[in-house]
């Protein structure tokens, strides 16, 4: 069809393209401004904390929130540090967060090892239990757990918070994996097995190294989700000695130290781990998420 | 590798008895259920019992201490007559627009708009600037997001400092104390918090869309609407089915912000069920009827999700069928 239009429409052709790109040349601009402008939006709230996070309480009350700091306030900040035990937080999140992806990982490599390589009779069954476990309401499972923990002397430990969500987090981890290995070639194995290998030593030798950017991507996902975690903790951790960070600033929610300062403080400190995790792993990131998309 | 395949098909056909291999090759399948096994124990332990538990304590009436008294089914038959069970569903719809239709067509839109037109007309490098500024708050912990935002909305907040600031001071309002505004509010909160996700999935997932399609539609004169309904939309299809999903289930199940921004309040006007659930179980001590509510949540989801995953199967299927 083009071919038989070209001839007739020959002095339009040239004028078109150009008259098109003119029109193009302006909107791209406002398509830009737009979207500048939705993304400056989004970052609003994040001002705001910035804003008022170094702010004196006698500056807050008399200028409001948006005005600009008289003085550089450190107190609130400090005040929010000492008061919630900060580093004893920081450290309890890092602690769970870490214990979870590692033991998670451990967790999903083994499962996804024997319903993905091993390809055990009702395998699709399995892996659909998993996924299902993983979309659960913790709620339909928190009573009991919490009882139980009370019963056997876990409750208000960091252990009884970090086996639940080993579990939760790996049955995902099982369902991603045992996807990805389904795919793992057939010949490596079996050039692996003809060595004489057995089928630990393949896990480690073989499998294993051949995943490990699928595992990384798999460690930091367990590592966000655990850090930001919040009814199983809340229910689980009821002292300051336990608490992760999303806890005890919520705990705080309404305390009379925690006037507009020290709650932009707060948040602000709690953003800092999670934006440098972000940097961090940025790019592992968005290969995982393609990776997680595909499956 | 073809090498290591004809050596190992050899040796099965030299040996003179056939069943042999397949008796052998159960045998070594069998032994891999060693290694489902740790991963079992706990997955029973965890995630098995305590399910079973709160169906048993669904049919109960129990505080918590003492023994559970058998009551049947009479706390689901409570539930559908109490309004505040199917306020927090009605919520819960709400939630879904605000969690799943709205950052989903937002995202695909804005994801569209960045890769093809920013990304391309413009320097990839401010493309990938706007999208970490979209996926900031999907960074932050949903529960400290919920503290600060709860502090912005506030009578004396930054919103209304805001409001007051361009002219706009009647409108200066006590948004998550209004049972009017409440709901509002939190919806927007969320829409905030959620769209990060979609624009980040649907931005790689664009990459893997071959480019030769779009010139060849530019060529044949297609404008952007129509390559974005004809190429866009059906190449990312895949991708747009887990986001649904995953925001469905996130939606369906929301806690952190609830709990951070209202409580459920005020007079329910944000409660869903999540925190109806835990509200009935650790503050009213009703748990019997706490577990009836997390059970009918649970249910829910897993026939939300089976739907779901029918529905990406049909699609592939048909897919393949062409």
């Amino acid at each position: 069809m083009a071919v038989t239009l070209t001839p007739s429409t020959v002095p339009v052709t040239p004028a078109r393209p150009v008259r098109d790109r003119h029109h193009r040349g302006v909107s791209r601009w406002v398509v830009l401004a737009l979207v500048t402008l939705g993304a400056l939006v989004m970052l609003v709230p994040f001002a705001f904390m910035l804003l008022n996070a170094f702010k004196s309480p006698g500056d807050y009350s008399s200028g409001g929130p948006l005005s600009w700091p008289t003085e550089f306030y450190t107190k609130g900040l400090r005040t929010y540090w000492t008061e919630v035990n900060f580093p004893l937080k920081f450290w309890n999140s890092a602690v769970i967060a870490g214990s979870v992806a590692v033991l998670g990982v451990a967790v999903s490599l083994l499962n996804a090892y024997a319903l993905g390589i091993g390809r055990v009779r009702g395998r699709l069954w399995i892996v659909g239990l998993f996924l299902l476990a993983n979309m659960l309401p913790q709620e339909a499972l928190i009573y009991p757990l919490y009882y139980v923990a009370k019963q056997v002397g876990l409750y208000n430990t960091q252990l009884s918070v970090i086996i639940i969500f080993t579990v939760i987090q790996s049955a995902f981890g099982t369902y991603l994996l045992a996807s990805v290995m389904g795919t793992f070639p057939r010949s490596l194995l079996e050039a692996a097995a003809l060595d004489g290998a057995g089928k630990w030593t393949v896990l480690w030798r073989v499998v294993f190294p051949n995943l490990r950017p699928t595992l990384a991507v798999l460690l930091i996902f367990f590592f966000i989700w655990t850090w930001n975690e919040f009814l199983i903790p809340l229910v689980m951790l009821i002292d300051n000695q336990t608490q992760t960070i999303p806890v005890a600033l919520a705990s705080l929610q309404g305390d009379r130290l925690m006037d507009a300062p020290t709650t932009n403080a707060g948040a602000l400190i709690s953003l800092v781990p999670a934006i440098l995790f972000f940097l961090i792993f940025q790019r592992t990131l968005a290969r995982g998420i393609t990776a997680g998309a595909e499956k | 590798m073809a090498v290591s395949e004809t050596v190992a098909a050899t040796p099965p056909a030299a040996t003179p008895t056939p069943p042999a291999p397949s008796r052998r090759r159960r045998g070594r399948n069998a032994a891999y259920w060693l290694y489902l096994l740790p991963g079992a124990v706990l997955f029973l332990l965890v995630i098995g019992a305590p399910l079973v538990g709160t169906l048993y304590l669904s049919l109960t009436k129990w505080s918590g201490i003492g023994d559970p008294r058998w009551v049947g089914l009479d706390n689901y038959q409570a539930l559908l007559q109490d309004d505040v069970f199917w306020a927090s569903f009605r919520n819960t719809v709400w939630m879904l627009v605000a969690m799943v239709v709205v950052p989903t067509v937002l995202g695909l839109l804005l994801a569209a708009v960045l890769f093809d037109v920013i990304g391309r007309r413009f320097k990839p490098r401010t493309a990938a600037a706007l999208r970490a500024a979209f996926y900031l708050p999907q960074v932050l912990p949903v529960v400290v997001a919920g503290i600060v935002w709860g502090w912005i909305l506030r009578p004396d907040g930054a919103f209304n400092s805001l409001l007051d600031a361009v002219g706009l001071g009647a409108l200066r309002h006590d948004w998550l104390g209004d049972p009017g505004t409440a709901l509002p509010a939190v919806m927007a909160v969320m829409i905030w918090v959620q769209i990060g996700y979609p624009v980040v999935v649907f931005m790689a997932a664009l990459q893997r869309v071959d480019p030769e399609l779009y010139e060849a539609a530019e060529v044949d004169g297609a404008n952007w609407l129509h390559r974005f309904r004809a190429i866009t939309l059906p190449q990312i299809r895949p991708e747009t089915f887990v986001v649904a999903l995953t925001c469905t289930i996130a939606a369906l199940k929301v806690f952190g912000p609830i709990f951070a921004l209202t409580r459920g309040g005020p007079d329910n006007a944000t409660n869903v069920p999540s925190y109806f659930a835990y509200y009935t179980f650790f503050k009213k001590l009703q748990v019997g009827y706490g577990s009836a509510i997390s059970m009918v949540l649970t249910l829910i989801i897993v026939v939300v999700a089976g739907v779901f995953i029918w529905m990406q199967a049909r699609s592939e299927r048909r897919d393949r069928g062409f």
